[in-house]
């Protein structure tokens, strides 16, 4: 392809120059920050090679708030060029094109996806009582691989121009014919990088849940979040691998002029569209099932109540996760599949609208007669139910598939998928970061900006999404970048941009309170912040040590810690300590990654030598761990009954 | 749980599962495999598809040479019995028959691989270009990952005999060298299904 160098980063474009410049000053500034403080070896030993399961857990969410930042600013471009008729703040259709495929992509990929992984490292190892995952340095690989897939999706848009053929990429949309330049080659490949972290992580949590839980947890007795994070895995084991095959027929269609999707040379353009799919809809699971998880976590812990109907909760999510396999048609229904195959998924799709019913009747059976604490966590909980129900079932709506030749890529849809994965999956990220916040930094967030953050990214939401329903039962397609007075849908568009400014103000809120309770809260002196029910509060300390637990305890019941309350039992009693066995740091994942990144980005612009090193060292790198000696290392009893010691002294002291 | 076995009384008999980590590489290894069946289950999907896209070029039955595909298909199956040889060994700590096996599977592997290769060259001269047909792409990519699997099989199960070559049965290589025994089978099998699914049914459509 070989562009210009002046064609190479892009110029001209004024918003597209501050990104520049903005991206600048922070690199810049980071530089400056960590040279000056000294801390870049603090970094690389403490975070970049970190086996650790909690960090590698916060660096993926911090990751996917600063991509939730990069998507937010997208929808706000969105939303004020859709503000009002004929407006000409993005100037034209292409750059809106540009905006609504990163702003899709990068909210679904590299931020609802890895913001749950996040939260699952951070909490399901302390959930089982175990003291990290089944495969350490895989963990710190896997980060890796989301961090670089990201970096090279995002550089798209200051470098070579951004993909433009929406995040659902059809070809021959994308094709090199219609999608010229490298901008789809970016999408590409990041989403390939990234996807292999991915399919690394769902192996590893479901060999960790499976093999590491603590003597006593049978899998009956698995906290709803763990329950969750285990199906979610196996719905990644059988969905991405299917995400890595479209990618890489679309890439070697665009590289290497292949015919997997072009008609005339015997291609099958609807293949893409049936794979994509396949993927696709149990994605939309892969981020709903943990958040659901999350909930039920919470809802038990703040009505005071054991959770209603866990086995029953146990099946709908295994129900849900078969069906999620069996619906994928219902996104294209309007592709003229004809009436028995549609019937057939208009069935399945209202299908599985059933256990998630049972898992809403189950919540609001919990919360019945629960002695309720309106926390902030609690709130979101609480706010999801509602929400989420309108998104569930504006989704039977749009399932019956002669109503769908309606709604389809309308605005409805755009509405429909939003309260489900705002409404259900942001809620729960939002729910469970500061849910777990003690977990990971020792301190609360903020209850009365934490409220204000609730009330004003909820209603915003809702003044963002309500109207959209009714914009598309007004015909307004998606995907537009302007329309006309005469359309009729301006003052319904202008709420519209308004509900999005709030949210987008509530969510720096939120970020301000990340801030302001690391300065100002008073720290949690016990592992126990809200009165848990679930292992994860039972540690020693309230950021759980190394090691996590001195002793793995032992399980009697499903709210293994509430049960140890109930009868006195310490669990950090311990009367002889033992020799821990831990893994090593390792550097080899985070070159690795660099490496797939350098050779990602040499295939996007087709730079073979560039591809070619980075695919080299990719294998050094597999040849030097391979050669390496890592039997990770003991903390011996003695080291460990010191530290335990010295939690119990901090304690005490807090205390008297 | 046990991080480390007793050693006592010599090898457990099954050492590479004796460790938690061991323990854990084995079932981690399934479930991969698991993601792995997915994949190609996905290309065996889109080469059924494909399949008749000849866009005017070559088809299967044009092309294909069932004696030379029955033989590669014979060299693979025993490679994987010659990987079961060198475990059923490993079980016993008979360490020099362990390597012997091994790299008689190396061996085998590499045939396999040239005659690919081979096989690839005679139909690239036959007209079949990567680029030709839907169907040309399709069947290039699905046996040619096959092809890279067997060699990325090649170069792992060289790098543990070259590392372990004068240590020993342990319990840290045991595990690496069943979790290698596992793939090496898991790849065999996919090749059944190509030698059915692309072979045999493109000869016979
Ligand atoms: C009761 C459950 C649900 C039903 C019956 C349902 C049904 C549907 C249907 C029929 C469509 C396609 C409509 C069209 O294209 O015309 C759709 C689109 C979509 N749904 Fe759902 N859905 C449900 C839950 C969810 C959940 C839980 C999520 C994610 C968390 C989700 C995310 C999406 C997305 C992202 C799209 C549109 C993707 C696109 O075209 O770009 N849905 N849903
Ligand atoms: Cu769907």
């Amino acid at each position: 392809m070989d562009p210009a160098w002046d064609e190479f980063i892009i110029t001209g474009e004024p918003f597209i120059l501050a990104g520049q410049i903005a991206i600048l000053v922070t690199t810049i500034g980071i530089i400056f920050i960590l040279t000056y403080f000294k801390k870049w070896k603090w970094l690389w030993n403490e975070w970049i090679t970190t086996p650790d399961h909690r960090k590698i857990g916060i660096m993926y969410i911090i990751a996917s708030l600063l991509m939730m930042i990069r998507a937010g600013v997208d929808a706000m471009m969105m939303r004020t060029q859709l503000a009002a008729p004929n407006m000409p703040f993005l100037g034209e259709a292409q750059h809106y094109n540009e905006i609504f495929t990163t702003h899709g992509t990068i909210m679904i990929i590299f931020v609802a996806t890895p913001f749950l992984i996040g939260l699952m490292n951070v909490a399901v190892p302390l959930q089982i009582g175990a003291r990290d995952v089944a495969f350490p340095f895989v963990n710190n690989l896997s980060f890796w691989t989301f961090f670089w897939g990201a970096m090279l999706f995002n550089i798209s848009f200051v470098i070579g121009g951004a993909p433009d053929a929406g995040w659902s990429a059809y070809m021959p949309l994308a094709s090199n014919d219609l999608s010229m330049g490298p901008g789809q080659n970016f999408y590409l490949l990041g989403l390939q990088i990234s996807g292999i972290g991915t399919l690394a992580t769902g192996i590893n949590l479901v060999t960790t849940i499976i093999k590491m839980r603590a003597k006593g947890m049978t899998l009956m007795r698995m906290p709803m979040f763990t329950w969750t994070t285990l199906i979610t895995s196996l719905i990644i084991i059988g969905s991405f691998p299917i995400l890595t095959v479209a990618l890489a027929m679309q890439t070697f269609d665009r590289l290497w002029d292949a015919a997997f999707f072009t008609l005339q040379d015997g291609g099958m353009p609807m293949m893409w569209v049936n794979l994509f799919w396949l993927w696709g809809h149990p994605e939309v699971y892969i981020v709903i099932l943990p958040a659901f998880g999350i909930f039920s976590e919470i809802i038990t812990t703040f009505a005071r109540k054991r959770l209603f109907g866990y086995t029953s909760m146990v099946f709908a999510i295994a129900a849900i996760s078969g069906l999620s396999f069996l619906v994928w048609v219902h996104h294209f229904f309007t592709m003229g599949a004809g009436p028995m195959v549609n019937s057939f998924f208009s069935i399945s799709t209202m299908a599985i609208a059933v256990p998630t019913g049972v898992k809403i009747f189950n919540w609001l059976a919990t919360l019945h007669r629960g002695r309720i604490r309106f926390n902030v966590p609690m709130v979101w909980a609480l706010g999801f139910i509602p929400n989420f129900t309108i998104g569930g079932v504006t989704g039977v709506m749009l399932a019956m598939a002669a109503a769908d030749y309606q709604y389809h890529n309308t605005y409805f849809l755009v509405s429909h998928f939003h309260y489900v994965l705002i409404a259900g999956t942001i809620f729960g990220c939002f729910a469970g970061t500061i849910y777990w916040w003690p977990k990971m930094f020792g301190v609360k967030l903020n209850e009365r900006l934490g409220h204000w953050v609730f009330w004003l990214f909820m209603i915003g939401f809702n003044v963002t999404f309500f109207p959209q329903y009714f914009l598309g039962l007004d015909g307004m397609p998606r995907r537009i970048y302007t329309y006309f007075p005469e359309d009729g849908w301006f003052s319904l568009n202008f709420l519209s941009t308004v509900g999005a400014y709030m949210m987008g103000f509530a969510f720096v809120l939120l970020v301000y309170n990340m801030y302001y309770s690391y300065r100002y809260e008073k720290r949690e002196t016990s592992g126990d912040a809200w009165g848990g029910r679930t292992l994860e509060w039972a540690t020693s300390s309230a950021i759980p040590p190394h090691y996590n637990f001195a002793q793995i305890p032992e399980v009697k019941d499903q709210d293994a810690f509430w049960q140890m309350k109930q009868e006195g039992v310490d669990p950090n009693g311990v009367e002889e300590y033992q020799d821990v066995h831990m893994p090593n740091h390792s550097g080899n994942p985070f070159v690795m990654c660099v490496f797939m990144f350098i050779g990602g980005f040499g295939l996007v612009f087709h730079w073979w030598t560039i591809g070619i090193i980075g695919a080299l060292g990719i294998f050094a790198c597999m040849i030097q761990r391979s050669f390496s000696r890592d039997d990770g290392h003991i903390v011996s009893a003695e080291e460990v009954r010191k530290e335990e010691a010295e939690i119990r002294e901090g304690q005490a002291n807090e205390n008297g | 749980m046990a991080d480390t076995a007793d050693l006592s009384k010599g090898l457990p008999t099954n050492p590479e599962k004796a460790t938690l980590e061991g323990k854990n590489k084995f079932l981690g290894m399934f479930v991969f495999l698991a993601g792995e069946v997915t994949m190609f289950a996905t290309f065996f999907g889109t080469y059924l598809g494909l399949r008749d896209g000849t866009a005017g070029g070559p088809e299967p039955a044009d092309l294909f040479q069932l004696p030379l595909v029955f033989i590669m298909t014979m060299i693979l199956l025993t490679s994987s019995l010659t990987s079961v040889l060198a475990v059923y060994a490993m079980k016993k700590n008979q360490f020099q028959k362990l390597k012997l096996w091994m790299w008689v599977t190396f061996l085998l592997g590499v045939s396999f691989l040239s005659l690919e290769i081979y096989e690839f060259v005679e139909y690239y001269e036959h007209g079949l270009g990567y680029t030709s047909s839907a169907f040309a792409s399709s069947f290039y990519t699905l046996v040619g990952l096959h092809g890279a699997h067997v060699l990325f099989g090649l170069g792992w199960i060289l790098l543990l005999l070259l590392r372990y070559r004068g240590t020993g049965v342990t319990l840290s290589n045991a595990p690496k060298f069943y979790a290698f025994s596992l793939y090496w089978h898991f790849i065999d099998v996919v090749w059944v299904f190509i030698f059915t699914v692309v072979y045999l049914m493109g000869i016979g459509a």
